[in-house]
């Protein structure tokens, strides 16, 4: 399904602020595969994550999603393979324009888009149908601007609208973190039954070890631009939090993945 | 009074166009365009020297129009190609535009008495009346096709580009292309507007293209500020009729006796006000908060 081979990718290159974001990265997802990608701050999990999506282009190596080598393809036309979610629930959506408007333009993700009325009674019934999903009342309040939404209801929104159209891939930067915890419980259940039902690809970063082994049939844990632990299968379901905190100090020589996790 | 407010809401209507045109790139795009200042006179430029080579008027004013959707373009390229900053692509065009303009009209005026225009009634008709129906009648056809427009996919892509650009790229639009599309939508009807202004005033003049930002921006705010309620269509409606009131305020200044030579400074004033006014309501308002606060 998403075939990375030996890619790297340094930032600042001939300077003395040289950085090596990504040192020989070899990946391999098969179709259905749902990977949690853990790491320190500045272990490569976000860079993995843009050149995938093809943000940073990369300096070696090459990617291929499902027998299409992406690896010079421009952001914009790699869109219709891949389905993103960020952080920042401010980035996934339009906030001066409404929900079903964004909606729409989700609707044509990667297709040519022509001079042609976009919103019509057809593509109505289809939202009303995919938002009351949420179970967020959405479904109601087409008209409502993105921008009066909560961070969660705007990340909800942005889950529906990244799945939309059955992406082949979908990559979520952690999504959750900045939501209050119940929140982003509820925005974890709606992503987990989103992938579920559409048999989604999904590569998702999070600092919540719990969720990262929880989530999922796979864990990945970069540290200094490398995948330094694959876990998956029995060894996984075996493996807790102490498991991958061992991991990591073993492959690192240090003893905690990051100040955040201090906070976990 | 009645022929000064006739001619001032003609007046209104035709900078409506160059209004509406700095809707597009200014609000729906986020593009801060100041080639607008070169493209209306290059409309008024081509027109006139067309009409005066005896081209058919209607054709002049569509040549104009082009000419500025290849000027827009011009500056979108700027940006997009050599992502030079938006407000320098903005100044350069304009300033390159002087130029050309000059080398259009053959010296810096042009005038276009006794020629045929659009404006010229048929016989039988009243010059008034038949100016007046036909501005209104074209003004509303633009707003129409601009509602329609910005409904469309490419419409709505257009929008998500001046919104949330990396949003839209995720979805699979070249936000590039949205943007030279915006920019020459724009600026063709800046310099469609330049090309009915030399027709009714009766002359193309190098420097009438001095100022219409700013001017443009009096306009939109006082639109925005009078009517506008966040739906495209009533956005259209208000910073046309913003354009209509901007007009007014200035004849009524100058009939109250302010010398010409102000109205620039005038209407940069307006829009400093403008723009300042919102922050320094939000801050006066906070300080009073704070002072209710300390009291209790």
């Amino acid at each position: 399904m998403l075939t990375i081979s030996n890619i790297t990718k340094s930032f600042n290159l001939g300077s003395v602020n040289e950085k090596l974001a990504l040192d020989g990265v070899t990946l391999h997802l098969k179709a259905g595969d749902f990977v949690t990608v853990i790491g320190s701050n500045g272990a490569g999990k976000s860079s993995l994550m843009n050149v995938i999506s093809g943000v940073l282009t990369l300096d070696q190596g090459s990617i291929i999603i499902n027998n299409d080598d992406v690896t010079f393809l421009p952001e914009h036309r790699r869109a219709k393979e891949i389905g993103r979610v960020f952080q920042d629930p401010m980035m996934g959506t339009a906030s001066n324009m409404t929900i079903e408007e964004n909606l729409v333009l989700a609707l044509k993700r990667g297709q040519k888009r022509f001079f042609k009325k976009a919103i019509t009674n057809k593509e109505r019934e289809i939202f009303r149908e995919k938002l009351k999903f949420l179970e967020l009342g959405l479904e109601n309040n087409l008209q409502q601007k993105a921008g009066l939404l909560s961070g969660g209801q705007r990340q909800a929104l942005t889950l529906i609208m990244a799945s939309l159209m059955n992406p082949k891939l979908m990559l979520l930067d952690e999504h959750t973190a900045s939501l209050d915890p119940k929140t982003g419980n509820k925005v974890m259940e709606v992503t987990e039954e989103i992938i579920r039902s559409n048999k989604l690809t999904t590569l998702m970063i999070t600092h919540d070890l719990q969720q990262a082994l929880c989530v999922g049939n796979r864990t990945i844990m970069m540290h200094e631009g490398k995948i330094v632990a694959d876990l998956k299968g029995e060894e996984r379901k075996k493996a807790t939090v102490a498991t991958l905190l061992g991991l990591f100090e073993k492959n690192s020589g240090r003893g905690l993945l990051s100040d955040r996790m201090l906070l976990m | 009074m009645e022929i000064l407010f006739l001619e001032t809401l003609q007046q209104g209507l035709i900078y409506s166009i160059v209004v509406l045109g700095i809707y597009l790139s200014f609000r729906i795009l986020d593009y801060a365009d100041l080639s607008v200042d070169g493209t209306l006179p290059l409309g008024a430029a081509v027109a006139a020297s067309m009409i005066i080579a005896g081209y058919n008027p209607w054709l002049a004013t569509l040549t104009a129009t082009g000419a500025g959707a290849i000027a827009g373009l011009f500056t979108g390229y700027l940006h997009t190609k050599f992502n030079i900053n938006p407000l320098l692509t903005g100044i350069l065009t304009m300033t390159g535009l002087y130029s050309v303009n000059l080398q259009i009209m053959g010296r810096a005026n042009l005038p276009l008495l006794g020629q045929q225009v659009i404006f010229s009634p048929p016989i039988g008709m009243d010059e008034r009346v038949f100016t007046i129906t036909l501005l209104l009648l074209l003004v509303a056809f633009i707003i129409f096709l601009l509602h329609r427009f910005l409904d469309t996919e490419i419409g709505l892509a257009l929008r998500a580009t001046g919104n949330n650009q990396k949003m839209i790229t995720c979805l699979g639009v070249n936000t590039d292309t949205m943007k030279l599309l915006g920019l020459s939508i724009s600026n063709a009807m800046v310099s469609l507007s330049g090309a009915l202004i030399s027709q009714y005033q009766g002359f193309a003049d190098v420097g009438i293209g001095i100022g219409t930002i700013i001017g443009g921006l009096a306009s939109l705010i006082i639109g925005e500020v009078l009517f506008s309620n966040g739906k495209i269509l009533r956005d259209l409606i208000a910073v046309a009729l913003g354009s209509i009131i901007f007009r007014l305020i200035i004849a009524l200044v100058l009939r109250m006796g302010l010398p010409p030579t102000f109205l620039k400074l005038m209407t940069a004033i307006i829009v400093i006000v403008a723009l300042a006014a919102p922050n320094f309501r939000e801050k006066v308002l906070a300080k009073r908060r704070y002072r209710a606060y300390a009291n209790n």
